[in-house]
């Protein structure tokens, strides 16, 4: 693993350390579960900013996302491609947005880009059902998952439009109480 | 145990004689030890100014024996014993046993270590100052008389004396004088063998209470010894009769049968009230036991009191603060339900099935909204539900009560079977076991929505539970009262057979003046000790309580799960899908058992403190068993529920079952004489009347009139009065923040739906709302058009927000606060008009009434 100093120059980290809600210390742990990833990929040297993205295969079985049934939205939302390729800058990113002390706003910003599953900047009828789906393990009937996406729209739908902007989204998830407490990743 | 039968004849005159045997014998030692002094030997008591040192030991010691505990006596004895003959010896056993063992030992040891010290020691006293010395020794003598001769009590055993207040400048003299003693002892005319043993006994006592008073080296261990044995128990074991085992019940008291009816040295054990002592300070710190003893007792309910309604208040406030939470059910459940913290394939398909069981919650709760049935039929399966479930409840009552009465009779007859011995407990276990089942079973009729379903169920089994606990301490209340006659007849044998014992031992011997040799604590008369029998019920129903948990789990979840598991590979039908299943983890029921434990704690560690411990080891264990059975053989509850949303209700029983558990406790402590010679409030009127005393005895003397002051009823009841208007005065100011509260809402509500109105009409309703507008005045005056129109809205609008819903029931409620949201927001619209009412609002209902269905229908 050699000198620990070169992985990044200090200015780096302070810039890390600025951009997200990490710690020197974290950086580098991050630094290390990235390179974990993809140790032939990955250099241990990023002082000269390499370009390098470690596919969406690789990242998503991560222990701390491998059993998240959205898992494969949740990197696609963070990798700047919208392909789910992570450089370490995105990777950085998801883990500061999903870390206990990324504010609410934020969390919710990127909870709406998760849930977006067609990416058109609503969470319509079609995405809530992928959602319900994926956390039920499509164990519900159709009908019941017609009547739940249903009400969820009916619920939080402020403009009547029949799909949540982000506008309702927010609204929302502001006043859940469990919303912060369970958009939380450890690493 | 041969001894007892001396015991029983000491009962009789004969004791007399072998007290008396004791006495002459131990003069016969003290003449043969000494030769020269046989002539003084005779003439005991005060006037022995002359003897030697160690007689002078002697006389001491009864005094101190009457004035303390019986027990030093025994064990100086014991040590004056290894010099001693052997009829000595044999006398004196009966007092001394179990504990004096130990001292006989250590005088062994020290009688070893003695003589490698006395060389050095014997040459010194080679030359021969003898007389002087020995002056200096009576007058050495004098003193430590004069000092009520702690010395020697502490020199023979001093961890079982127990320090009185201004013992420490005593035991300073006392050391000093033991360093004197020690320089002198080479010049002392004594026998090498009395001398060697004095000094090792004054080294001892140098060492021991040098460091308890600062320096030296067993300082560290003094201390500890003080704080453990001391401070918290006093004396130990076998000291004054409180703590001993009676005579007749020694041969049994070590059986297994015995001690799990926590009978036998069990009763007598620091588990219980009865073992500790009512001596008013204990040791150098002047440790307060009976003090601390009531303020632990009655601050544990205070502090739990305390944090119970505080835990209340904070998930009052975060359930306040949230809004309400009927208003995203489906939304939150769908974004917030899933944790991300999940790592574990387990848990994850743990999660997986909760959130799919709290949709389908949800979806049933949305189709309950919309049923509509047979009400009459309902409510008559209710009524007749509850009428079953109170059936049941007075059942059960009364067939504890019926069991307890019956083991009031069993207590007075031999030959008890194991289940006559243990019916009450069982019964009580059984009902716990049977009474939920029941109760769940007759719930069925009532059709309640599940969550309402499960309060009422835990409702029910909290009521049963309490029930039983209540009639159960109704019934010992009667045995406590008998108890407390008993108590009186008792208490006069006890004191008669005490004097009759020192009358016939002065009768015996008239030319002893001393006091007579302490009665052996075991053969004291004792009183029943309600105290401690209430303890032993609490730590018994506790007992069975673990045992019936323990039982429950290992067979109706761990052979259950055997059974389903392995059975299913040959077997008719599928056993884990279908009718034994796996058993599911109860979660409120073992929540309700938790709060139900907790209350038999506060209402038994008055009585019985060692309860706490059993607690803390059932729990600690009762974890680890309960989270093997829960990962190995249970699934997930099939109803899921949030723990967040019914935290205030099982806080709320948590509190209830405090104020009933406090209850029986402090009439106790309020009103009930304490038993009068065990427990450390015997020989007082009532318990709390060593408040008074610490008042009276350490506290200056203005704060008692203070306190004077205080509990006088002149300033207690305005006290209570303004106690009350302020909870009065908070109370109506919580209640108009409800209100205030409840308006903004209503604001919140209003201003969102009409945002949400504002919007729609830009698509298509745009007419409608203009009518809508357009009637606005109209129906602020006009409620019966108002209901109307709401309905015809509601119709009109639904297909266009929703297609083909099956959720019509929030969605009336929604649609319903739409309409008459809207002229509330207009407020300032609709206010306007309102002077000019009276002219229009007459004309306006028929034309409201006929413009308003047909734009809506465009």
């Amino acid at each position: 693993m050699g000198n620990k100093q070169t992985i990044f120059t200090d200015e780096q980290l302070d810039a890390y350390q600025d951009c997200t809600f990490f710690t020197r210390k974290e950086i580098l742990r991050l630094h290390g579960r990235y390179h974990e990833l993809a140790p032939h990929l990955v250099p241990m040297d990023y002082t000269n900013d390499p370009d390098v993205k470690v596919p969406l295969a690789l990242i998503v079985n991560m222990p701390e996302l491998k059993e998240n049934p959205f898992r494969n939205r949740i990197v696609e939302s963070f990798s700047e491609d919208g392909k789910g390729n992570l450089s370490f800058n995105d990777f950085v990113d998801m883990f500061s947005v999903l870390s206990e002390m990324a504010p609410r706003e934020l969390k919710a910003i990127y909870a709406f880009k998760i849930y977006d599953f067609n990416v058109d900047n609503y969470i319509c009828k079609e995405d809530l059902e992928k959602t319900l789906n994926r956390l039920t393990k499509e164990e519900l009937t159709p009908e019941e998952v017609i009547l739940v996406c249903e009400k969820a729209i009916e619920e939080a739908d402020l403009d009547g439009d029949n799909k949540l902007s982000f506008a309702d989204f927010e609204n929302m998830i502001s006043r859940a109480p469990d919303f912060l407490s369970t958009f939380h990743i450890r690493i | 145990m041969p001894k007892k039968s001396d015991t029983a004849r000491k009962l009789d005159d004969v004791g007399i004689e072998i007290d008396g045997d004791v006495e002459s014998a131990e003069e016969d030692k003290k003449t043969k030890g000494r030769g020269a002094k046989k002539p003084a030997a005779g003439k005991r008591g005060k006037a022995a100014a002359s003897e030697d040192g160690e007689d002078e030991d002697e006389d001491d010691e009864p005094p101190k024996g009457r004035r303390a505990a019986n027990k030093k006596k025994a064990a100086q004895a014991d040590e004056e014993d290894s010099d001693d003959d052997i009829p000595q010896r044999r006398c004196a056993g009966n007092r001394r046993r179990g504990k004096v063992r130990e001292s006989g030992r250590d005088g062994e040891n020290e009688k070893s270590g003695r003589k490698s010290r006395k060389g050095g020691n014997k040459k010194k006293d080679g030359k021969g100052k003898g007389k002087d010395k020995e002056n200096d020794k009576d007058s050495d003598k004098d003193e430590k008389k004069k000092k009520n001769s702690s010395g020697d009590d502490s020199k023979s055993d001093e961890e079982e004396e127990s320090m009185s207040e201004g013992e420490m400048a005593k035991l300073m003299e006392e050391v000093e004088e033991k360093k004197k003693l020690i320089a002198n002892i080479r010049n002392k005319p004594w026998r090498m063998r009395r001398r060697l043993k004095v000094l090792k006994e004054a080294q001892q006592f140098v060492d021991k209470f040098e460091g308890a008073l600062g320096k030296g080296k067993g300082r560290k261990l003094y201390a500890y010894k003080v704080m453990m044995m001391k401070v918290l128990m006093g004396l130990p074991y076998g000291s004054i009769p409180r703590k001993t085992v009676p005579r007749d019940e020694q041969a049994t008291a070590m059986d297994y049968s015995v001690l799990m009816d926590f009978n036998g040295y069990c009763k007598y054990s620091v588990l219980f009230y009865g073992y500790y002592n009512n001596q008013r300070t204990i040791g150098l710190l002047k440790f307060r036991l009976p003090l601390s003893y009531l303020l632990v007792g009655i601050g544990t309910f205070g502090y739990s009191l305390m944090v119970v309604i505080r835990t209340m208040a904070k998930n009052a406030d975060v359930g306040g603060g949230d809004g309400e939470d009927n208003e995203f059910t489906f939304a939150w459940k769908m974004f917030t339900s899933w944790d991300y913290l999940i790592g574990n394939a387990e848990t994850a398909d743990n999660k997986y099935a909760s959130i799919t069981t709290s949709f389908k919650e949800s979806i049933v709760d949305e189709q309950e909204n919309q049923k509509d049935e047979n009400i009459h039929l309902r409510r008559f399966l209710r009524v007749l539900a509850n009428f079953l479930i109170t059936c049941t409840l007075g059942g059960s009552g009364y067939l504890i009560y019926f069991v307890v009465k019956r083991s009031q009779e069993f207590a007075n007859m031999d030959n008890l079977s194991w289940y006559e011995k243990n019916e009450l407990e069982i019964i009580m276990s059984l009902l716990g076991l049977v009474g939920p089942m029941l109760f769940e079973t007759i719930a069925e009729l009532e059709e309640y929505h599940p969550r309402i379903a499960l309060k009422w169920q835990l409702g029910r089994i909290f009521a049963l539970f309490l029930g039983n606990l209540y009639t159960f301490l109704l019934a010992l209340f009667d045995e406590v009262n008998s108890k407390l006659e008993e108590e009186d007849s008792i208490k006069n044998a006890s004191i008669w057979f005490v004097k009759e014992y020192y009358a016939n031992y002065s009768a015996n011997n008239p030319n002893d003046t001393g006091t007579p040799p302490p009665i052996d604590p075991a053969d004291i008369i004792r009183g029943p000790c309600w105290e401690t029998t209430v303890g032993i019920e609490f730590v018994k129903l506790t007992i069975s309580d673990i045992q019936v948990t323990y039982l429950t789990i290992l067979i109706g979840d761990f052979l259950r799960a055997l059974i389903v598991r392995f059975l299913n590979y040959c077997w008719c039908w599928d056993l884990e899908a279908g009718w034994p299943s796996y058993g599911e983890f109860d979660i409120s029921g073992n929540v309700l058992g938790l709060v139900f434990n907790q209350g038999m704690i506060w209402m038994g560690a008055f009585y019985a403190p060692g309860l706490l411990g059993i607690n803390v080891l059932r729990l600690l264990t009762s974890m680890y068993y309960q989270c093997w059975a829960v990962m190995a053989c249970n699934v997930p509850h099939e109803r899921v529920f949030k723990a967040s949303k019914s935290n205030n209700f099982y806080m709320g029983l948590l509190l209830l079952i405090l104020f009933l558990s406090l209850l029986p406790v402090v009439y106790t402590i309020m009103s009930l004489p304490p038993s009068f010679d065990c427990g450390p409030f015997s020989g007082k009127e009532r318990m709390f009347d060593v408040i008074m005393e610490t008042i009276d005895l350490d506290l200056p003397a203005f704060m008692g009139t203070l306190f004077g002051y205080v509990a006088n009823p002149g300033l207690i009841i305005p006290a209570v009065l303004l106690m009350v208007l302020a909870i009065y005065y908070l109370n109506s100011v919580s209640e108009a923040y409800k209100n205030a509260n409840m308006e903004l809402k209503k604001k919140m509500q209003m201003a969102r739906d009409e945002e949400k109105n504002r919007r729609n009409n830009k698509d298509s309703t745009n007419q409608v709302m203009k009518d809508l507008e357009d009637l606005l005045p109209n129906r602020a005056h006009a409620p019966p058009e108002n209901r109307a129109e709401k309905k015809h809205d509601q119709g009109g609008k639904s297909p266009k927000v929703k297609p083909g819903t099956a959720g019509g029931g929030v969605h009336l409620q929604k649609d319903v606060s739409l309409a008459s949201a809207n002229p509330s927001a207009r407020g300032p619209v609709t206010r306007a008009p309102g002077p000019r009412g009276p002219g229009p609002l007459p004309g306006q209902p028929g034309p409201g009434r006929g413009q308003g269905p047909p734009p809506r229908r465009q």
